[in-house]
């Protein structure tokens, strides 16, 4: 037995290394979402037009503003990995912890699969582009989680670092865009006086296209999960996630008006790439690279982070038993949920091997969706056991109960317009949640060591 | 063999090698540290919490 082992028959803990910064919390949230802005939000277009997708661009703002403000608050008080887990966990109660950390770990790696098939998908057309047709995409899809995987195993603040990095150019990407489409001459490059149309299928377009308006955001709430390696969880949550809210609504808004300047809607809301395709049709070959590389940046950094997120998610529901123990390692050296990193592998593998990227990002939306809905609830019991002034908060949201009734509000029309477009996935994710809570309830939770699971050192909530 | 193939090849001997390079650190860990303290983490608190 080493040292170490034998210093913890002694008493002493093992913890998560407290080194990150707001920096790394904003390339955490911003590095899972920028993805979206290069690929997927303009599915929008093709559900509501342009305007639609503009509309739903900034209620979807709105909503995730609501989901920044709520989790800055909460997490601003929880130095704990897990994130929306933990919360539900200290203000609900175990079952809808449960459920929502089973929604962060299937959001998060059905989203890292994805994210891995895109890099496939960039390096074939790399290849054509080059002269080699056919490539095959396996290799690099598995590459990337591998080459993720142990990054993230290797250290947090290492993978954040280059998350930041690759983040901010990818970030930087659309902004040089922006700049070379002249934007102070409207008509010169942008045409947006031709090419925008009224509401081509009225006002329930505008309601579909909330779904794909998800893309512009989704994962921004990930920053919660490094809340136990933050130096100051009080401090870098708020920062780094009310930071990274702001990014998005600008790279969100003008990603929007870049493309709906250079393409028909009719174009647009089926393009792969629409980032690039803009840049292409600039004419400008450096754009071009600059806006290849900034895809396949966006792409790695997004992938990068979800494994980030989901190994925590994993190991806060293996530390509290809610799944086998054995999760609940972590690295004596590294200082990383190792185990959870390593078990998520194969999983994220196998969802990248379905190649059904449509349906594997509609359960991740859903997932994401389905733990927004609970934050609304959670925030309200939050004010209600623990009133401003009974704990000590980083961040104080104003407005309460403002935000959360809205996020509320917006939840549900999400799900009435994915329920337009994809009523089974919708369905049938729900049955899943359903069945996986009765297996909770009936067979796991009796393994559960029920004082273990609150550590945290709150006082008694109100009326208990 | 052209050089597409060849990255291709590489690609996956690098993904094997980090996978393997994991799992024999995960062995050597196990070995090396007590299962005790390897999960004795509990929820962190903050300075926040200490003012």
């Amino acid at each position: 037995m080493s040292t170490s082992a034998a210093s913890a028959t002694g008493g002493e803990r093992i913890t998560m290394l407290k080194v990150l910064n707001p920096f790394h919390i904003w390339a955490l949230g911003v590095g899972i979402v920028l993805v979206g802005e290069f690929m997927g939000w303009n599915f929008s277009v093709a559900k509501g037009g342009a305007y639609g997708s503009l509309i739903a661009c900034w209620v979807i703002g709105l909503l995730y503003t609501c989901v920044a403000m709520i989790d800055s608050e909460v997490t601003s008080t929880v130095a704990a990995a897990g994130g929306q887990y933990t919360q539900a966990k200290h203000i609900i109660g175990p079952l809808m912890a449960f459920n929502v950390g089973l929604y962060l770990v299937m959001a998060y790696t059905m989203l890292e699969a994805a994210d891995a098939l895109v890099v496939g998908d960039l390096m074939k057309s790399g290849a054509e582009a080059l002269g080699y047709a056919g490539l095959d995409t396996k290799p690099f899809v598995v590459l990337t989680i591998a080459f993720l995987a142990w990054l993230n195993y290797r250290g947090v603040f290492m993978t954040l670092t280059l998350n930041f990095v690759i983040t901010l150019f990818a970030f930087f990407a659309i902004l040089v865009l922006f700049l070379v489409t002249d934007p102070v001459h409207p008509g010169a490059v942008l045409k947006h006086s031709e090419l925008l149309t009224d509401l081509p299928y009225g006002w329930i377009g505008v309601i579909a296209s909330l779904q794909f308006g998800m893309w512009y955001y989704l994962g921004i709430e990930g920053t919660c999960q490094a809340a136990e390696e933050v130096r100051s969880a009080g401090r870098a949550i708020p920062l780094g996630t009310m930071g990274g809210m702001m990014t998005l609504l600008v790279a969100a808004s003008l990603t929007w008006y870049i493309c709906s300047g250079l393409m028909p809607w009719q174009y647009l809301g089926q393009a792969v790439t629409p980032l690039y395709d803009a840049a292409s049709l600039i004419g400008n070959t450096k754009v071009q690279v600059l806006l290849f590389i900034g895809t396949m940046f966006s792409a790695i950094a997004s992938a990068n982070g979800c494994i980030n997120d989901a190994a925590r998610a994993w190991f806060s529901l293996g530390r509290d038993r809610y799944m086998p123990v054995w999760f609940g390692a972590i690295h004596p050296r590294y200082r990383t949920p190792y185990r959870s990193i390593i078990f998520l592998i194969p999983i994220a593998v196998s969802f990248a091997f379905t190649g059904l990227l449509d349906q594997v990002i509609t359960f991740s939306i859903l997932s994401g969706l389905l733990g927004y809905t609970f934050m609304s609830i959670n925030m309200v019991k939050f004010r209600k056991k623990w009133p401003l002034n009974s704990i000590k908060r980083g961040y104080i949201h104003p407005f309460h109960p403002i935000p959360a009734i809205t996020l509320f509000i917006l939840c549900s029309a999400v799900y009435f317009a994915t329920f337009l477009g994809y009523g089974a996935s919708l369905l049938s994710i729900m049955a899943f949640y359903i069945v996986a809570s009765l297996w909770f309830t009936f067979r796991r939770y009796q393994f559960v060591k029920r004082g273990d699971q609150f550590t945290m050192p709150w006082p008694r909530p109100k009326g208990y | 063999m052209n050089f597409w193939q060849v990255l291709s090849y590489a690609a996956w001997i690098v993904s094997g090698l980090l996978f393997l390079w994991m799992l024999a650190d995960l062995v050597s860990v196990a070995k090396e540290y007590d299962e005790d303290f390897l999960m004795s983490s509990r929820e962190g608190a903050d300075e926040l919490m200490d003012q």
